[in-house]
């Protein structure tokens, strides 16, 4: 699996390790994230998909290993670093504020000022511009996010996350609390992200969607690396394999 | 992917997951979404009770809507309406502070004391009252944020607290009257703007609030963003414009706009801009929508939740001052008995959410006038406190059911 590993890559994980007391959440972890491509990290609950996310978004510091964000490497040591270094992260319950209208949750503490006061036309113009460019369509940007569907909120977390001008983009399990419709709506615009040259890592356990919408495929099983697929030739019985570790992958990598 | 075909070429929200399954939940403007409004911004519910209210106490006694009898109400709601400022405040950021009541009436004790025991100059005494209730509350910040103690019981603990430091501070007499040569008395009772002053500081409002959002508008256009149609905003302004300049010419026809009043009106303006236009005030509303999502989005809930439980108290200290002068007097029972349901009541009759995060200043002024009308055409009547807290009791009900429906309806458009 090393020949992976190219310079374009806009995140790497460098063998990174980490212990919740006896319990081995990650052991020795590998990962890269090349713009333009959608990386999805499944693995059985447990596996240490949640660590991962948390590694990646800088609210957790691994025992050992190295995070490396353009050809540098960096201690992520908390999530504002993360999201200055350009990683992203949407956590499964969004952080959106219900009461809040759309624009107000895209800007939600880094609004923009005139003077003291708060410069909402810039914010809307803003909002509209980053909107459109991931072609979500809101009834208004000025309704409160209680009045949106599950996909519509998670588009507006996604928007949100991407108003820091990322490089790569983290969705812990974006589909998991929706419908058929509005998961097909989400995993629309995971793609629309890529395309716009984006790297997406998917934490799900929705072979489905990963299917639907990866371009590689990463099997995390008991905090460990097992296996790497490609999205549009590896079966559903072989990364169900990987995940339930039923038999291991010939041919395949296992770190 | 196959799924880009099948609704790729459709926008969001468009078709799919908009309008498909909340039609049945959300059939356009029905009379629960203009309950919902009630709570959200929108002042119909409020505005229609006002009305109600005034029509039936003018029905019953001729004097209720006379310009004598409304400047006395715009007097007396002035102290409750301060004080359900400070609540909404705490509401909105999802708590409550039930010791308002006492805190005013140890500030009311404090100003009382120091003014004439004392010899304190008035300036003195009114600092002193006010700082001590906004510590106190800052002290329920305090042990809020730091010690995680629930502010329901925390300010009742507080509420026992203030009321024995009431107490003793009034002495052995537990009554002190306030001269009627204090300022303080003046300012509360017998000070009203003059005629030109009021109408200048009217106008002067209302053109700017025009003004700034003419050039709102036009900063849109700029942006192509898009516009309300000017006409109904313009007439919704003169409506506005012809209340406002209306009630200051009728109040004129008698005494005029009181100080007290004038003051109250300047505090929730402040409030108002406070609340709407700064990050501040976007971040006291997070806060009380999601506690998790504004300390992640970076905002310092502690410092949030210190602010407002200060601000309330020293609201209700302030409160509690213009009690004492309007009464001129300070006794055990300032602030009592009635006083913390009333402001509360106040705040959530204005359409401030007693579940956090939603709500705006005007309610603690639309709350009181509410309350205050109640009060003042039940004393026309020559009605005891007996039918004043079932009728207050039963609108507070009201509004809190309107504020639940609410509540469960966004709770429902969530599933």
């Amino acid at each position: 699996m090393s020949d992976v590993t190219t310079p374009t890559a806009v995140v790497s994980l460098r063998g990174v390790s980490h212990s919740y007391g006896a319990v081995r959440a990650l052991v020795d972890v590998d990962l890269d994230v090349q713009p333009h491509e959608v990386v999805a990290i499944v693995g059985d609950n447990g596996a240490g998909k949640s660590t991962l996310v948390s590694v990646l978004a800088g609210a957790l510091v691994p025992d050992s290993g190295e995070v490396v964000v353009g050809g540098q490497e960096i201690q992520l040591t908390s999530p504002g670093l993360a999201r200055h270094l350009g990683i992203a992260t949407v956590f499964q319950d969004l952080a959106l504020c219900e009461h809040l209208d759309v624009v107000e949750n895209l800007f939600l503490g880094q609004e923009i000022r005139r003077g003291p006061f708060l410069d909402e036309v810039a914010m809307e113009r803003e909002a509209w511009r980053l909107l459109g460019q991931l072609a979500v369509r809101l009834p208004s940007v000025r309704s409160s996010v209680s009045t949106l569907s599950g996909g519509q909120r998670q588009a507006v977390a996604v928007a949100r996350a991407l108003l820091g001008e990322p490089r790569v983009l983290v969705l812990d399990e974006p589909t998991a609390s929706l419908g058929v419709t509005q998961t097909a709506e989400v995993l629309n615009l995971v793609e629309r992200v890529r395309d716009q040259g984006y790297g997406v890592v998917v934490v799900s356990h929705n072979m489905t969607d990963v299917q639907a919408v990866a371009d590689r495929v990463v099997v995390l099983r008991r905090g460990r690396l097992n296996g790497e697929f490609d999205a549009d030739t590896a079966s559903y019985e072989e990364i169900i394999a990987a995940i339930t570790g039923a038999a291991p992958r010939p041919g395949e990598g296992r770190s | 992917m196959s799924w880009g075909t099948s609704v790729g070429g459709r926008p969001m929200g468009g078709v799919g997951p908009g309008s498909g399954p909340r039609t049945w939940r959300n059939p356009g403007t029905s009379w629960r979404d203009a309950l919902r409004n009630g709570t959200d911004g929108g002042y119909g519910p409020v505005l229609a009770a006002l009305v109600v209210l005034a029509l039936v106490f003018q029905a019953a006694n001729p004097n209720f809507l006379s310009a004598d009898n409304l400047v006395n109400l715009s007097l007396q709601v002035s102290s409750i309406g301060v004080m359900a400022l400070g609540m909404v405040l705490v509401l909105l950021v999802g708590q409550v502070d039930l010791s308002v009541g006492a805190v005013s009436g140890l500030a009311a004790a404090i100003v009382a004391v120091g003014a004439v025991h004392q010899g304190w100059p008035l300036a003195v005494a009114l600092l002193v009252a006010v700082v001590a209730g906004a510590a106190i509350g800052a002290g329920y910040g305090w042990v809020f944020t730091r010690l995680g103690v629930p502010s329901f019981v925390l300010t009742l603990a507080g509420l026992l607290v203030c009321q024995g430091l009431q107490e003793r501070v009034l002495g052995a007499t537990g009554s002190i009257t306030l001269p009627f040569d204090s300022s303080l008395v003046r300012f509360s009772q017998q000070t009203f703007l003059p005629a030109a002053l009021a109408y200048g500081l009217v106008i002067a409002v209302l053109g700017v609030s025009v003004g700034l959002r003419l050039n709102e508008r036009r900063r849109r256009v700029q942006a192509e963003l898009p516009v309300e149609p000017l006409r109904p905003g313009l007439v919704r302004w003169a409506v506005i414009g012809a209340v406002v300049i209306g009630s200051t010419w009728y109040l004129n026809l008698n005494r005029g706009v009181g100080a007290s009043f004038a003051l109250f009106l300047t505090l929730v303006v402040g409030a108002d801009v406070l609340l709407r236009r700064t990050r501040w005030g976007r971040s006291v509303r997070a806060v009380g929508s999601n506690v998790g999502s504004a300390h992640r989005a970076g905002f310092a809930v502690r410092r949030v939740y210190v602010a407002t439980f200060t601000a309330c108290a020293g609201l209700a200290a302030l409160g509690g001052v213009l009690a004492a002068g309007r009464l001129a007097a300070a006794n055990q029972g300032t602030g009592g008995s009635d006083t913390n349901l009333t402001v509360i009541a106040a705040a959530v009759i204005g359409g401030t959410s007693l579940f956090g995060g939603r709500g705006s200043a005007w309610s603690a002024l639309l709350g009181a006038l509410v309350i205050g009308s109640i009060s003042s055409g039940l004393t026309l009547l020559n009605l005891d406190e007996a039918p004043r807290y079932i009728v207050t009791g039963m609108v507070l009900a009201l509004a809190v059911t309107v504020d639940a429906l609410g509540r469960r309806r966004a709770s429902a458009a969530e599933r």
